[in-house]
């Protein structure tokens, strides 16, 4: 960027010209069919049913939006704290475990990445549905008499949506980890420190830059995530996407539909502008 | 040395704990997908192959297994020519604006599937492109440019620009230097993106509700279906298909990757 050359500008222009057609094929599928209609979902919010902010007075009037949106938030939050909790722990084992060790389990970590979301919920309704395996063996251990009501409801969406986003969780953390000095908490230790001391005052302030890359990718992903709390909600506990797609698909009702997608589209580039001056933004997709 | 750096104990069973948590539905499907009952449920007696016989003659399974496998094949050539294309021209051009093209590259990424299913739901009903092989490659082809865009930049980053210079110097054309000096120094990050790129659209769920209904009717619908309406034991075999084919995919990259490296 710096080294901008002061070359005359036509042959500038001539030179770059042929890098700018190796451009220019997914620029244009970019800005047509990506771009345009996405500003289109915009645009239908503030002009269906009857142009105007009429739709996002629901946001202070709609009791229905409110509570889908209040849903929404309180599963994030406790998708994203638990899967901080979890992630940490995994990215502390696997940042201290010797190399060859460290290797199968970033394979264990990495694995579900690669599995379909479809396939991990359809997985989860086997295991906890009423008469799924996790019932099954606990009443055949008679541990309980009564099925455990594991799915369709909130349990089941954290528990799906906790699964998803460990992986995410793990690789900002383990990156930052892994930058810290090794002597430090030994230092720490050496001077006196307890255990639980050198962790909280050394270690984990060092992986602030990690935590805080790792919430806001989960809790970003968790937020327009439609997949796992559809089927782990089975209806009765509905997340913002899924009640997008029934305004839609089911009710055809555009304009609110729209709202709501605009809004969801709007609070996570407002969060990833207020983190980008807190973190280095491309390093966390970069790690993604 | 000092042992106070080490995860203890208690830390490394939470950990194990938690891997194993990740590990438990993808190790639940296969043995599923053998049962001998006619429900979901674990084998009970022995295993049976029932199941994988029920599937791979069901013409409605078939049927949807090849869609799949079409539209994902074409829209990963179409991510991977302009993606890396793209990725190549921002490179060598590193200018304010196509660090700007590289943002907006990458916003399938970050904007959730739900929202820009609305707007391209729409976008097809005025085309007239829903339900068509050729809308749902275009949108699964567009989505997985940002994959290819990603690897291909990562492989580029560790390329020396000087080679391309001096091939340049040398009079090799611009078609040639791509096609001699700086594909097959970057082979390997195209490939991942085609990967990446294949899977995205075989696992593609959401964007498909909205864009495709009767005529197409792609192998992770026609599982949602199956899980909202009858949870019937063919859904694991199905989604052991899924899980072969990708597992497939990656097997053959990490193949070509380690051919090279020797």
């Amino acid at each position: 960027m710096a080294e901008a050359p002061v070359a005359p500008a036509p042959r500038l222009l001539g030179a770059s010209l042929p890098w700018w057609l190796l451009i220019l094929p997914a620029l244009v599928l970019m800005l047509v069919f990506y771009a345009y209609p996405l500003a289109e979902v915009l645009w239908i919010s503030v002009t269906e049913p009857e142009p105007g902010l009429g739709n996002y007075e629901r946001l202070f009037t709609s009791a229905s939006v409110q509570r889908v949106w209040m849903t929404t938030l309180r599963i994030c939050v406790i998708t994203t704290v638990i899967t901080l909790l979890c992630g940490y722990v995994v990215a502390y084992a696997i940042a201290s475990a010797p190399p060859r060790l460290q290797r199968w389990m970033f394979l264990l970590v990495l694995l579900p990445l690669w599995i379909s979301v479809l396939v991990r919920a359809f997985a989860w309704v086997t295991l906890l549905r009423r008469q799924g395996l996790v019932n099954e063996a606990l009443i055949g251990l008679g541990l309980i008499d009564e099925p455990l009501r594991l799915i369709w409801n909130e349990f089941g969406i954290a528990v799906g949506m906790v699964h998803y986003m460990i992986p995410y969780a793990v690789l900002p953390l383990y990156a930052s980890m892994r930058d810290i000095d090794p002597r430090l908490v030994p230092a720490a230790r050496g001077l006196g420190a307890s255990r639980f001391e050198a962790f909280r005052r050394v270690f984990l302030p060092l992986t602030r830059p990690g935590i805080i890359a790792a919430t806001v990718l989960v809790f970003i992903f968790s937020l327009g995530f439609y997949v796992t709390p559809a089927i782990l909600g089975g209806g009765r506990t509905m997340m913002i996407a899924e009640y997008i797609k029934l305004q839609i698909l089911d009710l055809i009702r555009w304009g609110l539909g729209t709202m709501m997608a605009s809004t969801l589209l709007i609070a996570i580039l407002l969060l990833l502008a207020l983190v980008s001056r807190l973190v280095d933004i491309r390093r966390v997709f970069g790690q993604g | 040395m000092d042992r106070s750096a080490q995860a203890g104990p208690a830390a490394n069973v939470l950990a194990w704990s938690v891997l194993l948590f990740l590990l438990l539905p993808i190790t639940v499907i296969f043995p599923v997908s053998l049962t001998d009952q006619r429900f979901l449920s674990l084998p009970y007696h022995g295993v049976s192959l029932q199941h994988y016989a029920t599937f791979f003659t069901s013409e409605r399974w078939l049927s949807s297994t090849w869609q799949s496998l079409v539209i994902a094949v074409a829209s990963t050539v179409l991510a991977v020519a302009t993606g890396t294309a793209c990725a190549i021209g921002c490179w060598k051009l590193s200018t304010r604006a196509t660090e700007l093209v590289r943002a907006l590259m990458l916003l399938p990424i970050i904007v959730p599937s739900i929202v820009y299913a609305l707007g391209i739901y729409r976008f097809w009903i005025r085309l007239d492109l829903l339900d068509t092989y050729t809308g749902v490659i275009l949108v699964h082809g567009v989505t997985g440019i940002p994959y290819v865009v990603i690897t291909v930049s990562t492989a580029l980053a560790n390329f020396d620009p000087r080679l391309e210079q001096a091939a340049r110097g040398m009079g090799a054309s611009l078609g040639q230097t791509l096609a001699w000096v700086i594909l097959p120094r970057i082979m390997p990050g195209v490939l991942s993106g085609a990967v990446f790129a294949f899977i995205h659209s075989w696992d593609e769920a959401v964007l498909i509700l909205f864009i495709a209904s009767r005529a197409l009717f792609t192998l992770p619908r026609r599982m949602w279906d199956g899980i909202n309406e009858n949870l019937d034991p063919v859904m694991a075999v199905a989604a052991c298909v899924m899980i072969m084919l990708s597992m497939l995919m990656l097997g053959i990259e990490l193949w070509v990757r380690k051919r090279r490296s020797e």
